[in-house]
């Protein structure tokens, strides 16, 4: 059984249909990446996932005992949270509000997971700063470490490396290798880097108003999509160099 | 010396011990939301509701009822919207809440000039949307209803504190995880609704945003975690609030605008507080 079965799914962005038939299916260990252009509708399809959208038409289906509130997001980070004043602490441990209840307070099981969390994406000596004066990288790691005490069953991640520089850029992406590998989390990744995409994932999801192409990653770049779409990119950074 | 006397000579009467009271306990409510508020971006909505209960108020006042009857729920109902419009594509949410705000300025200063029984209407006017003295006219009964209220929102401030928190720092993660983040954005708003019509009282309508955005920006300059800012805006908005209520007091100013300047006043302190602090921290 699938973690998520998505069957015949059509999402739309104010009444204005932008993906249909869209079949895909998500297994335990799995490291899908969403690819495909602007307005493709990827974020519109995580949101889905997320359950903070219903879908138009179509089904989508947990299962493989995973939960609605099991999946832990990585979101992009927005405006409020650049000048807000949080530390460390906070933040990670506020992932573990969902197993909270209607307990108002952590306990000391939810301490010991935050700080567990933050051991392992190499952040504890961060715990007393503020969130606000941490590098890009810095970031995205406590998010990461907040979405670890929320599932270790799936993890969704929406440009997780949107506005790192390049050494950060690929630190970030052997953390979430090393989350999919060792620690088993199954990972969905949108992300527009689809050469990068290609090096990391087990299965390719390319939208472009209907599904482009879903399987494996080894099929996708034999298939017409994928050689077409990492093609103009390799050509276009070799046009970059010159 | 002198002056310590004359407080002492002030705080013997009923009618000040009342007003430090409920300015202690209506100032910490404010500064508790106010930090949420100002980090949703929501400081414009405290504005905007404290015009509508401004609105509501003169209502009452026609229909010589209680005031808190029609003003709270009004004032909680226009929170509500306010909060639901917001997400409306159609009507975006800053242009919504001055929509609201202007219209139930210009409503309630009509009411007022239409149906009031009292000659002097600019008084009135001024006295609803600056406070004047008011707060020093407060009977045992108001105070008791104020302390009651201040209670139930500091109880369910501390009760919902890591929620609010986390919906407040990241609404999507929080929905995604299981936090019904529609639910307490609701709270927030019905609680800010409620602190409004307490502190109408006291700074009167046009005043309160200040009691709500002071002390948060001031901590912010000072503090870095999510606590520590919580903790420090409390502390100072019940210093500006007694500060300012004692002044006006013993210097025979208007009570609203006193407490804002002391609220000024040590907004400026904390944002020089902050470059110094700054400056050092970039030296080291």
């Amino acid at each position: 059984m699938a973690l998520i079965s998505c069957d015949n799914l059509s999402l739309a962005y104010e009444s204005k249909t932008i993906v249909s038939e869209l079949t895909f299916s998500v297994n335990k260990g799995d490291y899908l990446c969403i690819v495909g252009e602007n307005g493709s509708g990827k974020s519109t399809l995580m949101r889905t996932l997320l359950g903070l959208k219903s879908p138009a038409s179509g089904t989508l289906t947990f299962g493989d005992g995973l939960l609605k509130n099991e999946i832990g997001y990585l979101p992009q980070q927005t405006d409020v949270q650049r000048d807000f004043p949080a530390s460390v602490k906070e933040v990670v441990i506020s992932g573990c509000l969902a197993r909270t209840g209607l307990r108002p307070f952590y306990g000391k099981a939810e301490k010991k997971l935050a700080q567990d969390a933050m051991e392992e994406m190499g952040i504890t000596d961060l715990a007393k700063r503020s969130y606000r004066e941490l590098s890009g990288g810095q970031q995205q790691r406590v998010l990461l470490a907040r979405a670890l005490c929320a599932t270790r069953k799936l993890l969704i991640l929406d440009e997780p490396v949107a506005g790192l520089d390049p050494k950060v850029t690929q630190d970030m992406y052997g953390v979430i290798d090393r989350l999919n590998k060792e620690s088993g989390i199954t990972i969905i990744m949108v992300s527009h880097d689809i050469l990068q995409a290609v090096n990391y994932a087990s299965h390719i999801l390319h939208l472009s108003s209907k599904p482009l192409f879903f399987g494996k990653t080894e099929d996708y770049l034999k298939s017409g999509a994928g050689r077409m779409f990492t093609g103009i990119d390799f050509h276009e950074k070799g046009e970059g160099g010159k | 010396m002198n002056l310590i006397e004359s407080l002492k000579y002030y705080l013997t009467f009923d009618f000040v011990r009342y007003a430090v009271i409920v300015g202690i306990l209506v100032s910490l409510c404010a500064a508790l939301l106010g930090v949420s508020l100002v980090l949703k971006r929501y400081s414009m909505i405290g504005d905007g509701l404290s015009h509508v209960a401004f609105g509501a108020m003169t209502v009452a006042a026609v229909l010589k009822t209680t005031e808190i009857y029609i003003t709270l729920p009004v004032t909680i109902v226009a929170a509500v919207l306010l909060l639901r419009l917001g997400k409306n594509a159609k009507i975006k949410g800053d242009a919504a809440i001055a929509m609201i705000s202007v219209g139930a300025l210009a409503l309630g200063y009509l009411i007022m000039n239409l149906f009031s029984t009292n000659a002097n209407i600019s008084g009135d006017v001024c006295t609803t949307l600056f406070g004047s003295t008011s707060i020093l006219t407060l009977t045992k009964s108001d105070v008791y209803l104020c302390a009651g209220l201040a209670a139930v929102v500091i109880l369910v401030y501390i009760l919902f504190y890591n929620k609010l928190f986390a919906v407040t720092f990241d609404e999507s993660f929080a929905a995604a995880t299981g936090t019904k983040a529609s639910v307490y954005n609701l709270l927030l708003a019905v609680v800010t609704a409620v602190v409004i019509v307490l502190a109408m009282d006291l700074v009167g309508a046009l005043l309160i945003s200040a009691l709500i955005v002071f002390p948060a920006l001031s901590s912010m300059r000072l503090f870095k975690s999510f606590r520590s800012v919580i903790i420090s805006s409390a502390i100072m908005a019940v210093i500006c609030s007694v500060t300012g209520i004692l002044a006006s007091v013993v210097f025979d100013t208007p009570v609203g605008s006193t407490i804002v300047v002391a609220d000024i006043v040590v907004f400026a302190l904390s944002c020089l507080a902050g470059v110094i602090n700054g400056g050092i921290r970039k030296n080291a």
